[in-house]
């Protein structure tokens, strides 16, 4: 198993001030509320009311909330994968229409064209959830050369998986990323399996972010389940890439808690194993920090909580309410 | 700084510099998907594949993703790009650098498929593909780069999905594409002293395709022939023949409709087998004269 460092305790504090107090708790409530998304979401998919099939993140949520607070959403790019509820969520999108387009509703932010595997904020610079494997990495080059050509300190972060590592788009998006030194941040959220493959049968290193050395950009392995390791990773890479400096790889390492779909019945893992991660939770462990640091309460937390739970109950009353598509506009989106 | 195998973008480097005009690895992938991103984020990219057989390589960025980020993200994604190509044979480059791959894009909902069949569509259907929203693949035959014709300078645009009648007549109709579009007319020459006129209808924009020329044109001829390079199996001949019989011109066909394509095989290099492998002037003739008597 792969071992990762944590943060020196210096450099929690210093990271914790720069945040601050008020910021800090609204990233645990981001956690929070994509946990209770996907506990929702599985639940919604277990009563019949979702029509097809999903890929959960839950274990994950440091990884996605890190990522995207250390970047400006919004103004900056994102591109994610096939498990991308939580990124969306992270982006800062908003609940009921990530909601509403899980449940395949004309006030999703896709219409209820897209559905679980392409979540897409546009307006928001999420340029959406990729059903395929590795499909998003070879974009990002190009939202990076629009960045340099426009001249503006923009960046993009593309998130992919372990598995997409492996696929030979992510080796010609990393070159080309780096011959042309563009603003790129490539966070491989490795969450160790590749539906039941797992990365150590899938590749012959200890760490994806070796790969960076063969492309000639830094890499870096972090603890995906520590939001403050992930948020420093990516703030440095940012900061790299808006500097000029072109992109690195970061390689989060987390745990997938649920199947890779619905349809997984996890024959390729032990329970030991997974309850050894459930163990690393991310979200009481921020919550942990913040109550050492001072700047989160027992009692604090449990309204972060109940905060969260009222956003996904008011969201699925909201996509329940929601209008389904109407068939005489099938064909809008096909071309402009 | 090659300009491309053809060079095509010979000059640009020199006149819009390094920033504009960029060299790539060979990365099929990322040169595509560099495109889409760019597209994505308000740039109008234009890319250019070396041969049209190595678009392989790039087949997941644009089927399933360039294609469908508008219609999967509810409308609101625009992917404005032009992905430029040298498609088909003659060259005696062989198996994997002359194929005509075109079909396997129309057949992809959100894709455009323009292909020229002279140097004066070129410039006007690629400016056109430059203004259009959507992904366009340009597929350019590499026989055509050798083609004179009348430019003009100024910067005209020819609409995409329009089909063009090249040439008017009242015997046969060919639909015919790229540089078929040019034997037709060498063989309507050969065939008009015969007293055979055969109208030739280039659609110039295979998907969205322009159906209405062509239902219209076979009404006044009854008789009908297809010819394009690619393979004939699943070819573009065979839409416009499921077209046309489904469409008004059905009940004025006098003679059954005919396709003259590729035969279903790879390129060979040897010259004449190549020759012999996709339709020539003399194919056309020979089709067109026996669908103008009745002979079939």
């Amino acid at each position: 198993m792969l071992v990762t460092h944590s943060l020196p305790s210096d450099r929690v504090e210093e990271l914790l001030s720069s945040i601050g107090a008020d910021q800090a708790c609204q990233m645990l409530e981001r956690m929070q509320v994509i946990r209770y998304f996907e506990e929702k979401a599985e639940e919604l998919y277990a009563l019949g009311k979702i029509h097809g099939t999903m890929h959960l993140s839950i274990g994950q949520e440091a990884t996605a909330v890190g990522a995207s607070s250390a970047v400006r959403s919004g103004y900056d790019y994102l591109l994610n994968h096939h498990r991308g509820h939580g990124h969306c969520l992270a982006w800062g999108s908003d609940v009921n229409r990530t909601m509403a387009e899980f449940m395949g509703k004309e006030a999703g932010y896709c219409r209820g064209r897209g559905g679980s595997m392409h979540i897409a904020d546009v307006e928001r610079n999420n340029l959406g959830a990729n059903g395929i494997v590795a499909g998003g990495v070879p974009i990002a080059p190009g939202v990076g050369l629009s960045i340099k050509l426009r001249g503006t300190d923009q960046v993009c972060l593309v998130i992919f998986g372990d598995g997409a590592s492996n696929e030979g788009a992510f080796h010609e998006a990393l070159n080309l990323a780096s011959i042309w030194n563009l603003p790129v941040i490539f966070l491989c959220e490795n969450n160790q399996y590749g539906m039941s493959m797992s990365i150590q049968r899938a590749a012959n290193i200890e760490r994806i972010s070796l790969r960076a050395v063969a492309y000639g950009v830094p890499g870096e392995t972090v603890d995906g389940n520590d939001l403050l390791a992930v948020y420093d990773a990516v703030g440095r890479a940012a900061a790299h890439a808006r500097a000029g400096s072109g992109p690195t790889l970061i390689e989060s390492v987390t745990y997938r808690w649920r199947g890779h779909s619905k349809s997984d019945r996890q024959a390729y893992r032990t329970r030991d194993e997974v309850k050894e991660w459930q163990a690393k939770d991310p979200i009481p462990r921020f919550a942990r920090c913040l109550i050492e640091a001072g700047m989160l309460s027992e009692a604090e937390f449990e309204a972060v909580q109940q905060r969260a739970a009222q956003q996904i109950e008011a969201a699925v009353a909201f996509s329940d309410a929601s209008p389904e598509p109407d068939v005489s506009t099938i064909l809008e989106g096909v071309y402009a | 700084m090659y300009g491309g195998a053809f060079g095509v973008s010979a000059g640009l480097y020199d006149q819009f510099g390094a920033e504009r005009v960029r060299d790539t690895p060979i990365s099929e992938a990322a040169i595509a998907g560099a495109c889409l991103g760019a597209a994505l984020t308000g740039m109008r990219p234009i890319g250019e594949i070396q041969f049209m057989d190595f678009v392989t390589l790039s087949m997941e960025q644009l089927v399933l993703q360039a294609s469908k980020v508008r219609f999967m993200f509810g409308g609101k994604a625009s992917a404005p790009f032009v992905l430029r190509m040298p498609g088909g044979s003659g060259t005696g480059a062989a198996a994997q650098h002359s194929q005509s791959l075109e079909n396997w894009f129309v057949h992809v909902p959100g894709l455009k498929v323009v292909m020229p069949s002279s140097a004066y569509d070129a410039k006007g259907l690629l400016l056109a593909s430059i203004d259009d929203d959507n992904p366009v693949i340009f597929v350019e035959h590499k026989l055509l780069y050798k083609t004179k014709g009348h430019v003009p300078a100024e910067m005209y645009r020819i609409p995409l999905s329009q089909s063009h009648i090249v040439r008017q007549g009242r015997d046969v109709t060919v639909v015919a594409t790229s540089i078929m579009v040019q034997r037709a007319l060498a063989a309507a020459d050969e065939l008009a002293p015969e007293g055979i006129e055969i109208e030739i209808v280039d659609p110039r924009t295979l998907s969205p395709l322009d159906e209405e020329p062509i239902v219209e044109s076979v009404i006044k001829t009854g008789r009908v022939l297809v010819v394009h390079e690619a393979v004939i199996t699943g070819g573009f001949g065979g839409e416009i023949v499921s077209r046309i019989a489904s469409s008004a011109a059905f009940d004025y066909l006098d003679a059954p409709v005919r396709r003259l394509a590729g035969r279903h095989m790879p390129i060979p290099y040897n010259r004449t087998l190549e020759y012999h492998t996709v339709p020539q002037v003399e194919n056309i003739v020979e089709e067109a004269r026996r669908l103008a008597q009745g002979v079939y």
